[in-house]
């Protein structure tokens, strides 16, 4: 067996090592799994109960409002939080995870890169969280009488897609948090992930923000990420009207991706001179 | 070479960087590390010492004496503030993928995914050295039946595991990986008789019928004994002896008698065996 792996290029050892914590991530998955449909029926319940936000904004004196439309602007806005969020807590989680464990010095003098381990990390949220918000808009599509006549899904997926890779890199940057400062590191990115929800527009427009919060807006992969999913379900945007949230978040993906690998490393490098690495406390 | 695990040899994997005699050479490492209130503790002070292919160097000392922070170092877990670190003539600090691909760890923790069970974990730690499962299952079913693992209990969570096995499957998944460079940090400490016994155990066989190099760090006199070929003593950072078990003893001799290690360590540090033992700082 051996013999086979000595000469195997390093590319396909790669390969195995992503397919590895992809796996590891699926078996944990299994083995948590009460958690998890507990998790899934309070994302749901979650989603269901912001959605009826729309439906009694007509008791509030909103007589003009399109209630349909409301109250699928915000199922749409609940669930890619939801997707997004758990897509970024995965990626900044990926090292406090792995010292609650135990098993982080084991991973990181495995010589499979940062990089594959960080991607490994990535691809099983978003194909994870893709399953769980496919499951959650399900169960609100059986309850609510969602206005998707002019849906373009595809249009939807691709925003997603784009924003999934550019999260993934702010993400990575968040999980060098915890390797600077043991104790503290995790809650500032619980922090972050805050902030992104409350400037991204989630459930309101960013138009209703102040200025400053406005201007964070501009920065946070999220924002787009809504407003491109939301033309392209609500109004039915094509791939022409969507160009104008998807080219923003290449362009985060092509900075916040290698930044992010670049910052891990800087911050990997850090923990192993100042023998933080193992630290939890 | 290695019969057992079947590797290419040092040279087939690095060519002629491989160092001819060495597996292992530290010359001068030095490591301190900060504290909170600004304080600096010297975890490592001017370590140089080698490892040559297939032998056995156990180092022994006290808790705190900078055993696992060298172990550390070596498996590029830590960052040396001076000194060089070599797995086969090849610079540890500079080139870490290198050197990682060609040894592996077994530490005083066992340190696995406590909820997946020991099959699990090890195709998992397989994995990340480019071992795909077709490769690994029948490794992992010798490998267990070598260190008398019942197969059926490997697909246990690992928390339903006593530490003993844990210990097993932690060197079943340092070996999966055909390391040429085994880094035992206390793998026994902890373990009660028979566990202590059946690891010892296997450490002898991995000695015997493969030619991996091994340092091996613990504070059990006759373990260290027993397994190694040379033994350190390390104190407060320094390595103050190193020498074959027998040449050890005599010079701490006090008289015509051989003293046992435990005197010699006892001699060495000027700490009892059990004020070694005690909790310190590592």
């Amino acid at each position: 067996m051996n013999a086979g792996r000595a000469t195997r290029p390093l590319w396909l050892s790669e390969m195995i090592a992503i397919w590895g914590y992809v796996q590891r991530n699926y078996f944990l998955t299994k083995r948590y799994l009460m958690w998890e449909i507990v998790w899934l029926v309070y994302v749901t319940v979650n989603a269901m109960a912001i959605t009826y936000i729309g439906a009694g904004a007509a008791s509030f004196g909103g007589g003009t409002i399109d209630t349909e439309r409301f109250m699928t602007y915000l199922l749409v806005g609940a669930l890619l939080w939801n997707y997004l969020s758990m897509l970024f807590d995965v990626l900044s989680e990926t090292v406090s995870w792995e010292r609650w464990e135990g098993t982080i010095e084991y991973t990181f003098m495995s010589p499979s890169s940062r990089v594959t381990h960080l991607l490994g990390m990535g691809l099983y949220a978003v194909v994870y969280g893709i399953f769980q918000t496919a499951l959650t808009l399900g169960a609100c599509y059986m309850l609510f009488d969602l206005d998707l006549s002019h849906a373009n899904y595809w249009g939807a997926l691709l925003v997603l897609a784009t924003c999934s890779v550019s999260l993934v890199g702010f993400g990575i940057v968040a999980a060098v948090l915890p390797l600077l400062s043991p104790e503290k590191g995790q809650g500032v990115s619980y922090i972050v992930s805050s902030v992104l929800l409350l400037v991204s527009g989630v459930y309101y427009d960013v138009a209703v923000l102040p200025g400053w919060m406005q201007a964070i807006a501009t920065v946070s992969p999220v924002t787009y990420a809504l407003t491109g999913a939301r033309a392209a379900l609500l109004d039915g945007a094509g791939a022409a009207e969507l160009w104008g949230s998807i080219w923003p978040l290449l362009i985060m993906g092509v900075v916040f991706v290698p930044l992010g690998m670049l910052v891990f490393g800087l911050g990997e490098r850090y923990a192993k001179r100042t023998g933080k690495l193992k630290r939890s406390g | 070479m290695n019969r057992l695990l079947g590797y290419g040899s040092v040279e087939d994997r690095w060519g002629s960087r491989a160092s001819e005699t060495e597996a292992l050479e530290l010359r001068g490492v030095e490591k301190s590390f900060k504290k909170r209130r600004g304080e600096t503790v010297r975890a490592l002070d001017s370590v140089s010492f080698a490892v040559g292919k297939g032998e056995v160097v156990g180092i022994l000392g006290p808790n705190g004496s900078g055993k696992s922070t060298l172990v550390r170092i070596v498996s590029t877990l830590v960052v040396p503030d001076a000194g060089t670190v070599e797995v086969f003539g090849v610079d540890a600090v500079r080139h870490p993928k290198v050197v990682q691909r060609c040894m592996n760890r077994v530490s005083v923790e066992a340190s696995f995914f406590k909820k997946l069970s020991a099959m699990e974990n090890l195709l998992y730690g397989a994995k990340l050295y480019g071992v795909t499962s077709r490769e690994a299952r029948p490794r992992i079913a010798e490998i267990l039946e070598n260190v008398g693992f019942a197969r059926k209990r490997a697909l246990e969570p690992m928390e339903h595991l006593s530490r003993g096995m844990q210990q097993k499957i932690a060197l079943a998944r340092a070996l999966l990986t055909s390391p040429v460079l085994m880094l035992l940090d206390e793998p026994t400490t902890g373990l009660g008789p028979r566990s202590k016994k059946d690891v010892q155990g296997f450490i002898r066989r991995i000695k015997g019928e493969h030619d991996s190099s091994i340092l091996l760090c613990t504070h059990d006199m006759d373990e260290a004994e027993e397994l190694c070929d040379r033994i350190g003593i390390m104190v407060d950072g320094r390595i103050v002896a190193l020498d074959e078990p027998e040449a050890l003893k005599r010079r701490y001799a006090a008289g015509a008698e051989t003293p046992t290690l435990e005197e010699t360590f006892m001699t060495a540090t000027g700490l009892s065996v059990e004020e070694a033992s005690a909790e310190g700082e590592e």
